[in-house]
């Protein structure tokens, strides 16, 4: 496969960045060209996920990167960023494992859990020894989370924990699940090792999209857990929401990464391939869609370098993060399914890696807040009125 | 044990050169720059080193403006302890730049000066070479191995048609060819670790070395666009062709 890893940086965000930044940036995109794209493909075509990556990328320090202390690397925000970019302009599988893995399990229990939890948890899945998945939707129970039917009900000093999940993102490899479910006072998640007796997962076969990831459905009969399973600060929806919060911000990010390479890739041919007598980048229709997606990326990169900043400031809100997402993903699937069009015939083998995207990109459009569901939570926030409950 | 590795920044080998107009230079605009790849086998060579002797310091030494500090940075984020910036405003030549690092390392006293065996850029491969003679030290260059024993260092050289090794007491100056080592990435806590390394500055001028220049640039041009191929309708034609317009065979 042809690599159209690629600087794009048409309004000379760079200078924006601090050293680190760009370091950090820089590190990340030299591993993914050597150690990624040249493998991506094949795990695609053969829906495995590359698992042998899991050691290289805890060493580089990717998993839980923007957090503090137990053995995370601590870096600011717009790195953070950077670095879902670079993963997610390889694969948006790739990308879904560092999310799941950061900002969905780790951050659930950096947020909280416990001392001895965090200490117990955290330095491992930074170092990739334990793969963790998050366990909230189910399978009647997608955008509407609150309506969940997975229940925990006190059993002398711990719980009992009853129902299923699904679309669950590296399901059948990790090693703990945090799972949301109900208890008597409302919504609380729980920390469910791999291998506790009643608890078992099942891969979902059959995906045209995000086949470079593993995505599972999870299973809880009767699963005994102790009262320090629970993630003790966790009370209510806001819980889990605020852990997708942090999931989001970097899929805004990764998006750029996907777009990016469509891009590049839409470039490179249309400028070489030859029809009637000139370059096809030499028409106006594909200049048009040129620009076009010049202008969205680098509308895009905008959005996320000040939603970065904002987040290191503490001033943004989880509605600014849904902008970002409904905007970034719509754009980069646009982007990919534009230049899918333009690659014509080619466009639909693997040899460009622009069908790839496109087709992982349905499943970021819906995952983690479908588009529709940022518009009604924008919606809501700019009328004052909910439309969805 | 102390290594001193020279590091020089140079445009990233993925950009496409563009030469100025007038033959000056080439034209820096949306250009990005990078550790001169030899130099960075050169930084992991001397980790490796350290970490095997479980001792040591790896002192990075850059001759060239404040914007250089960036690839200083990028080698400490790999794992280098400190760096200097010997600041020159204006771009000096091989052999004020020699100088200048000779003059520093007579100071720092490594034991070891590991260098790239030359700048992806200007391809000259003279520094490590000019830094032995200034020194006294001797030399080893194109290293594809080496092995320090006590105060004995074996270096196995990459020369045409073979491999040549030899021996030598440092301290001494050693030049990385392609195949000594594959370089690590910058990790993120190295990154994070490297921006409380310290990076001391000297002025150029300060060293008291001969700056003025010996060479000049007169002018840069582009590579000639390399003719399209042209298709022969048989083996008789080509080997014709070969033979009569490539004068091949």
């Amino acid at each position: 496969m042809a690599d159209f890893i690629s600087d794009l940086d048409f309004y000379q965000l760079d200078e924006l960045l601090s050293p680190e930044d760009r370091m950090t940036r820089a590190a990340v995109r030299q591993f993914v060209q050597r150690e990624v794209t040249p493998h991506v493909e094949k795990h695609f075509a053969d829906s495995t996920f590359p698992l042998e990556l899991i050691p290289r990328l805890a060493e580089f320090g990717v998993f839980g990167a923007n957090l503090k202390g137990y053995g995370c690397a601590g870096m600011n925000n717009v790195a953070y960023g950077l670095i879902m970019q670079e993963l997610e302009a390889a694969d948006s599988g790739l990308r879904s494992f560092a999310s799941v893995q950061s900002a969905l399990a780790m951050y659930a229990i950096y947020a909280w859990g416990s001392e001895e939890q965090k200490n117990r948890y955290l330095p491992l899945m930074a170092q990739g020894k334990l793969i963790g998945c998050f366990g909230l939707t189910e399978p009647d129970h997608g955008s509407d989370p609150g309506g969940m039917e997975t229940r925990a009900r006190k059993d002398g000093h711990g719980w009992i924990l009853n129902g299923m999940k699904r679309w669950i993102t590296n399901g059948s490899i990790a090693d703990l699940a945090v799972v949301w479910a109900k208890i008597d006072q409302g919504i609380t998640g729980f920390i469910v090792e791999k291998g506790a007796p009643g608890f078992s997962t099942r891969d979902i076969h059959g995906k045209f999209s995000m086949r470079a990831s593993i995505t599972s459905e999870l299973f809880f009969d009767d699963v005994r857990l102790d009262a320090g399973a629970q993630l003790p600060a966790a009370r209510g929806l806001k819980a889990p929401l605020a852990c997708l919060t942090q999931a989001r911000y970097g899929i805004a990010w990764g998006a750029i990464g996907a777009a990016r390479t469509c891009y590049q890739c839409a470039l490179d041919y249309t400028r070489a391939r030859k029809q009637f007598s000139r370059p096809l980048a030499g028409y106006q229709l594909v200049q048009n869609k040129l620009v076009n997606m010049l202008t969205e990326i680098t509308k895009a990169q905008l959005i996320c370098l000040r939603l970065g900043q904002m987040k290191d400031a503490g001033t943004m809100r989880p509605e600014h993060v849904s902008l970002a997402k409904r905007n970034n993903v719509q754009m980069a699937l646009d982007i990919a399914r534009t230049a899918r069009d333009m690659l014509g015939a080619n466009g639909i083998v693997n040899e460009y890696p622009v069908i790839r995207h496109m087709l992982n990109l349905e499943t970021v459009n819906t995952y983690e807040g479908a588009y529709d569901v940022h518009t009604l939570i924008l919606g809501r926030d700019i009328t004052g009125i909910g439309a969805f409950d | 044990m102390k290594i001193l590795v020279p590091v020089k920044r140079v445009p990233d080998p993925a950009t496409t050169i563009r030469v100025l107009p007038d033959g000056s230079g080439i034209a820096t605009d949306n250009v990005k720059w990078v550790i001169n790849p030899f130099d960075e086998i050169a930084i992991e060579e001397a980790l490796r080193i350290k970490e095997k002797q479980g001792s040591g310091e790896v002192v990075l030494i850059s001759v060239g403006q404040t914007a250089w500090q960036e690839q200083l940075r990028t080698g400490l984020a790999m794992g280098a302890d400190r760096a200097i910036l010997v600041k020159a405003d204006t771009p000096l030549d091989t052999l004020a730049i020699a100088r200048a690092i000779a003059k520093v390392a007579s100071d720092e006293k490594p034991e070891l000066i590991i260098i790239g065996k030359q700048a992806i850029d200007d391809d000259s491969n003279q520094i490590g070479q000019m830094l032995a003679e200034m020194l006294g030290w001797p030399q080893a260059t194109f290293a594809s191995k080496v092995e320090l024993a006590g105060e004995k260092c074996t270096v196995v050289r990459e020369v045409d048609g073979g491999l040549e090794t030899v021996a030598f007491p440092m301290p001494a100056v050693i030049t990385t060819d392609l195949r000594l080592n594959e370089p690590r990435y910058a990790s993120l806590p190295g990154i994070m670790k490297a921006r409380k390394k310290p990076l001391n500055e000297i002025a150029v001028d300060s060293l008291g070395v001969d700056l003025a220049p010996k060479l000049k640039i007169k002018t840069l041009n582009a590579p000639e666009k390399r003719q399209a191929g042209r298709k022969v309708a048989s083996v008789e034609e080509l080997v014709q062709v070969l033979h009569t317009e490539a004068k091949v065979i």
